[in-house]
């Protein structure tokens, strides 16, 4: 018998995992290529079928208004990602062949992060070039431009959570089916498209509380585009709510996705 | 004597139903066992607990001298778990999916990679080693299956139905395959619901229903348990059946299978009872169309068996 080599670092366990995920895409990339195809899609058509018949309140080109709010969005449509990685694993039995083997739970919940915030990464890059293309611009500075896409990918890991913790309690494709639907009033119903000020009072209220909503403002002010915000607690606090409300979402769903992965032991 | 797995009363419940009921079970080291028994009998729950997938309510399992609720890493170090469906990447090679596994058993990439050739030379996956999985027969996604869960040559392997949905040919491929792995020195849990399986392969054999050990032994002393040779009778009218049946009652009720045309008797005195068979159609004006005398199967093992244990 061989001698077990001695127990990895989860860090070393969770690249990789995340390796895995790149494998994928060089492997099969039309899947990743169809999700960047539709993330330029949506963008075109809010862009240009419709953009033009929207007003941003405050002033402010719609095209300069409307690319942070879709680098937002495509952080949470990333949840479906996540969550179809999740249960693919689950009904495959590889979950099960990582829970046998002498790997922890954090170097698995690790190289998910890593896999999806890579993918978020490239999804960021190739919406910024289309929207370079397309008229947006940076017009702040470097710093500030990084801090947006901090923001926008610590947005993305709370919801990484979110992911885990449904892909862990709910199994089958029903789950993705379900979060593939609730996703789209969740994304819409945020200031991503038009301004909540342009909303009847009450929808508005929704709009502007709605998490994806504050990273997207943030994102916004970093970037120098205009906010669609000309009063209220979001003009000024839009990057504490971009920290504060991830921050919150990780603090519910990294437990409640812990105790999940704990009870498959049941 | 050494043994690889050992299970002390093992108990675990989901709501009213006892998955397992102080379930108890001893495989020596190096040897095949198989585990068997009906759809819903504890058989996944037992390899389950073996593998620290999951807790048990009360009781101790133990795999190469390692407690699975007190040393549970150490446990992981020691197995190779196979389940049900094949846990293999669907979108990755068989040499990537091996090399991936490999890393995080803890091997180098180098030695993953070396590894991951070995073994796939081992079970023939070498020219199907660059290609994707999802293009792979059953077969073939089976033994890569069974090779990721050998990487750091395990002290036990858990086989959990490992033949389920393949065809004979798969089939004889991964019976091979268990074979070679256990001549190898590892010790092999085989759970299946396919009696000739558990005759083929087991050195020794649990027969489990409702999460008990209904009998335990070799696959020989499970037969002569049932004890005695069979007389089959074949009739070639289905409405001569009740009349073969009366006459071959001799000392134990027949058992009439209208399907195949059948009457089947147990004969204690073995070929004697063939003899007294004939007699006994003679005498009746009968004219069988077949007569046969049998060992007992595996499968008349787990009839009465089971059949004993929902009465």
């Amino acid at each position: 018998m061989t001698t077990p080599p001695a127990p990895s670092p989860a860090l070393r366990n969770a690249w990789i995992l995340t390796q895995r995920e790149l494998l994928h895409w060089v492997r099969q990339p039309a899947l990743p290529i169809f999700g960047l195809l539709f993330s330029i899609m949506l963008l075109l058509m809010f862009a240009f079928l419709f953009g033009g018949a929207i007003a941003v309140p405050g002033g402010g080109d719609y095209v300069t208004f409307l690319l942070p709010g879709m680098f937002t969005l495509t952080m949470l449509f990333g949840l479906e990602g996540t969550l179809q990685a999740m249960s693919t694993d689950a009904a495959k039995g590889i979950t099960d062949r990582f829970r046998s083997m002498p790997i922890g739970s954090s170097a698995v919940a690790l190289g998910r992060s890593g896999a999806d915030l890579a993918s978020s990464i490239l999804n960021l890059a190739v919406l910024m070039g289309g929207g370079l293309l397309i008229g947006w611009r940076i017009t702040s500075d470097v710093g500030s431009a990084l801090l947006a896409v901090l923001l926008l990918l610590w947005l993305r890991f709370s919801l990484l959570w979110i992911g885990i913790f449904l892909g862990l309690i709910f199994r089958g494709p029903g789950a993705t089916m379900a979060v593939q639907v609730l996703i789209w009033p969740i994304g819409f119903l945020s200031n991503v498209f038009v301004s909540p000020e342009t909303m009847p009072g009450w929808l508005g209220a929704i709009a502007q509380w709605n998490p994806i909503s504050a990273t997207a403002t943030a994102t916004r002010q970093l970037f120098g585009n205009p906010t669609g915000v000309t009063s209220g607690w979001m003009a000024d606090g839009g990057v504490l709510l971009a920290v504060a409300w991830p921050l919150a979402l990780t603090l519910v769903f990294l437990p409640l996705s812990a105790r999940a992965y704990r009870r498959l032991r049941r | 004597m050494t043994y690889s797995l050992i299970a002390e009363r093992l108990t675990k419940r989901y709501g009213d139903v006892a998955a397992l009921d102080e379930f108890d079970l001893a495989v020596r080291a190096g040897s095949i066992h198989g585990l068997l028994g009906p759809n819903g009998a504890g058989k996944s729950t037992v390899v389950r607990a073996f593998s620290t997938l999951i807790d048990v309510d009360s009781g101790s399992a133990t795999v190469a001298g390692h407690d699975t609720r007190t040393a549970p890493a150490s446990v992981r170090r020691s197995i190779g778990l196979i389940g049900q469906s094949p846990a293999v990447d669907e979108i990755l090679g068989g040499r990537q999916n091996l090399m991936m596994f490999g890393r995080l058993f803890g091997l180098g990439r180098d030695a993953a990679r070396s590894r991951a050739d070995e073994l796939l030379d081992r079970f023939g996956l070498t020219e199907a080693g660059s290609r994707p999985v999802s293009g792979y027969s059953g077969g073939m996604r089976r033994r890569l299956d069974i090779a990721a869960g050998l990487i750091l040559t395990p002290a036990v392997l858990f086989l959990d139905e490992p033949t389920t949905g393949l065809d004979p040919r798969g089939r004889s491929e991964v019976w091979a395959t268990i074979r070679q792995i256990a001549e190898a020195g590892t010790t092999v849990l085989l759970t299946t619901q396919y009696l000739d399986e558990a005759d083929q392969l087991a050195d020794t054999i649990t027969v489990m229903n409702a999460g008990r050990v209904v009998a335990s032994g070799t696959p020989d002393e499970l037969k002569r348990q049932l004890g005695a040779d069979r007389v089959v009778v074949t009739v070639k009218d289905a409405a001569d059946i009740d009349r073969v049946a009366a006459s071959v009652r001799i000392d134990r009720e027949p058992v009439i299978d209208l399907a195949s045309l059948t009457v089947t008797v147990e004969s204690p005195a073995g070929a004697a009872g063939l003899l007294r068979a004939v007699r006994a159609l003679d005498a009746a004006g009968i004219e069988p169309e077949d007569l046969a005398l049998r060992r007992p199967t595996l499968d008349d093992v787990f009839l009465s068996l089971t059949r004993k244990e929902n009465a």
